[in-house]
């Protein structure tokens, strides 16, 4: 299942790639109890996504993504709380559409640099944001967060019920969508030449590619989905928090999609799974411990385990592969 | 009028202050960036340990406050030696990306230990009498403590200079900043140097942690929290050298110090606007070296 989005690489969707999907659609069946855990895991999914898009796959290590992610559940709070547009689409047009555009100005200014100084300005924009979100308090309610967020039923039909069915849904077709934009753009021309691009910007550069374009087109993408992520997160919890523009969001992120594999499409779906199951399993009960735990986990993961556990699991196939030749 | 002096007089004293523990803690990482290459955003976690150190050392143990400076100082450069030699030194030719993920597990460890050992609360720090009065000054009175974090800091930067400026090491240390290949291949060691200025760029940050945790309070959330503001005198300053982050540093320090006076509604705001503005000006910053 790895896909590293070479050009000559099949891109027809294979049948394991199907198995996400039908695991997905049968935990609403198999554990209702946990649907708005599940809802919350399929948006962390679509915002890993978005930042495997920029990282893994364009090589722009970015410390700020939680700028596009708190953008967008910001646009979809203050829509229903301020303005009263409680439409579920168009907190999520608005969502993607501001994202994008915050993706194109901040990106336009900071893909210009590159290594240290391009981290520092992720982070410092990310910090910008949240400066704003908490002195805003008329707009953002601040560090209170912004509370009254109604989100009317999607097309007047399905309201959003206390036990997150309706989010769940909303949350798997969002997520759907995602991957298969996502699917289609890492398997194009244009795909390969990002991962041409973190393999080696000065050869790109010089065989004549457009490098500054396809990075900002990239981060535009990557941007405007992490903004959809946002109004979901919004929309299932019907609240927004500072904490969605927090540093520790945007590494908690990183952690996650690091825990997949970085690089893969699907690393971005084994990741939050893990995480934010162990989280809700352990995080309450023992703070401390978790984020050690998490500490632990990255620098060994770091040291030995670069490619997350789909890395794992593809050398462990390599190896029963390996052993079984030579008895066929 | 009269209050409007006080009141700059005052702002610039206690910007100038913060700046020169700003400039203790950061110089280090400029240093060792430079040098290594390093994304080391887990920085701040010496400069807090330093903190925690000093404070045990004074409370626990009833450690002279000097003396429990210097200690902190020299745990927390001995300890980095070792984090040096066992981790750090196994990401050198690693991508950026592996080096911040690492840094920050680094962060969520540390926090974690600090929690499990102090809690959550910050550390008090119990100056001694002698740095508790009033300094008087041309017919003004400073508080002697910030009096002398301005003095040490300067003691420190002419320290520093004549460190990297005018000896042997510090030559070494130029040359390995300029190029790696070139002083190895005369015959320099450059791991032994990596080796040694990382400890003394941990060490300086430990020891600025310690002189400043009555400022900037130690706490678990202290590397996480003031990271921004160790990276933005970083790259505002310039990597690999000392005068660039100590007027990034003193100028982010007065100029923090005047907002949060003055327009406090504007909070870090225009602090990271300016930094932004600056970077895309000198992408190298102030007195980078490298475009």
């Amino acid at each position: 299942m790895r896909h590293n989005g070479s050009y000559s690489a099949d891109s027809r969707i294979s049948w394991v790639e199907w198995l996400p999907w039908l695991a997905g659609i049968a935990a609403f069946f198999l554990l209702p109890d946990f649907l708005s855990l599940g809802a919350r895991i399929l948006v962390y999914v679509m915002y890993a996504l978005s930042l495997d898009l920029v990282v893994g796959y364009a090589g722009i290590v970015t410390l700020g993504h939680s700028a596009f992610f708190g953008f967008g559940a910001y646009i979809a709070g203050i829509l229903a709380a301020r303005l009263g547009w409680t439409d579920p689409l168009i907190q999520l047009v608005f969502a993607v559409a501001g994202a994008g555009v915050l993706g194109l100005v901040t990106g336009a200014v900071i893909l210009r640099t590159r290594g240290l100084t391009l981290l520092m300005l992720t982070l410092a924009i990310a910090s910008i944001l949240l400066e704003i979100a908490n002195k805003a308090t008329g707009l953002t309610g601040g560090a209170d967060g912004l509370s009254g967020v109604t989100i009317a039923p999607i097309f007047g039909l399905f309201r959003f019920d206390m036990f997150g069915k309706t989010a769940y849904w909303m949350c798997l077709v969002a997520l759907f969508t995602s991957w298969w934009i996502v699917r289609r753009v890492i398997y194009s021309p244009f795909g390969a030449s990002l991962v041409g691009i973190r393999e080696n910007f000065v050869r790109m550069s010089a065989i004549g590619s457009p490098v500054y374009g396809r990075l900002l087109s990239v981060y535009v993408l990557s941007a405007a989905l992490a903004g959809a992520a946002g109004a979901l997160i919004t929309q299932t919890n019907q609240f927004v928090g500072l904490n969605v523009l927090s540093f520790e969001s945007s590494g908690e992120l990183l952690v996650m999609l690091i825990l997949g594999g970085v690089g893969r499409i699907y690393g971005a779906f084994v990741g939050p799974v893990f995480y934010m199951i162990a989280q809700d399993q352990l995080a309450k009960q023992f703070p401390e411990y978790w984020s050690m735990g998490i500490g632990l986990l990255l620098v060994v993961i770091v040291m030995f385990a670069r490619d997350g556990v789909l890395g794992i699991l593809d050398r462990v196939i390599a190896f029963v592969r390996r052993r079984r030749q030579p008895a066929s | 009028m009269q209050e409007f002096i006080a009141s700059v007089v005052s702002v610039a004293f206690h910007g100038t202050a913060y700046g020169m523990i700003l400039y203790v803690i950061s110089v280090g990482l400029s240093v060792t960036m430079g040098l290594m290459g390093f994304a080391n955003l887990a920085h701040g976690v010496f400069a807090m340990a330093g903190g925690y150190v000093l404070t045990t050392a004074m409370d626990r143990f009833g450690i002279p406050f000097p003396v429990s400076l210097a200690i902190a100082f020299g745990l927390v450069a001995a300890a980095s030696v070792v984090l040096e030699r066992a981790l750090y030194a196994r990401l050198y030719t690693a991508g950026e990306l592996a080096q911040v993920l690492f840094t920050i597990g680094l962060i969520f460890i540390a926090a974690a230990v600090a929690r499990l050992i102090y809690g959550t609360l910050q550390q008090p720090v119990h100056l001694p009498e002698y740095m508790k009065g009033q300094f008087s000054l041309l017919g003004r009175d400073f508080p002697t403590y910030r009096v002398f974090i301005i003095a040490f800091g300067a003691v420190m930067v002419a320290a520093l200079w004549f460190g990297v400026e005018r000896t042997r090491f510090g030559a070494m240390v130029r040359a390995a900043v300029d190029n790696r290949g070139m002083a190895q291949s005369i015959g320099i060691d450059t791991q032994r140097l990596f080796m040694l200025t990382f400890a003394l760029g941990s060490g300086l940050a430990g020891l600025g942690g310690a002189l400043g945790a009555e400022i900037i309070a130690v706490e678990p959330s202290y590397p996480f929290e003031h990271l921004v503001y160790f990276l933005i005198v970083v790259a505002v300053g310039g990597l690999g050298t000392l005068r660039g982050p100590f007027i990034a540093a003193l100028v982010i320090g007065i100029a923090d110090t005047a907002i949060k006076y003055w327009v406090p509604q504007f909070g870090a705001f225009l602090i990271y606007v300016a930094t932004i503005g600056l970077l895309l000006w000198r992408p190298a910053g102030l007195s980078g070296r490298t475009a």
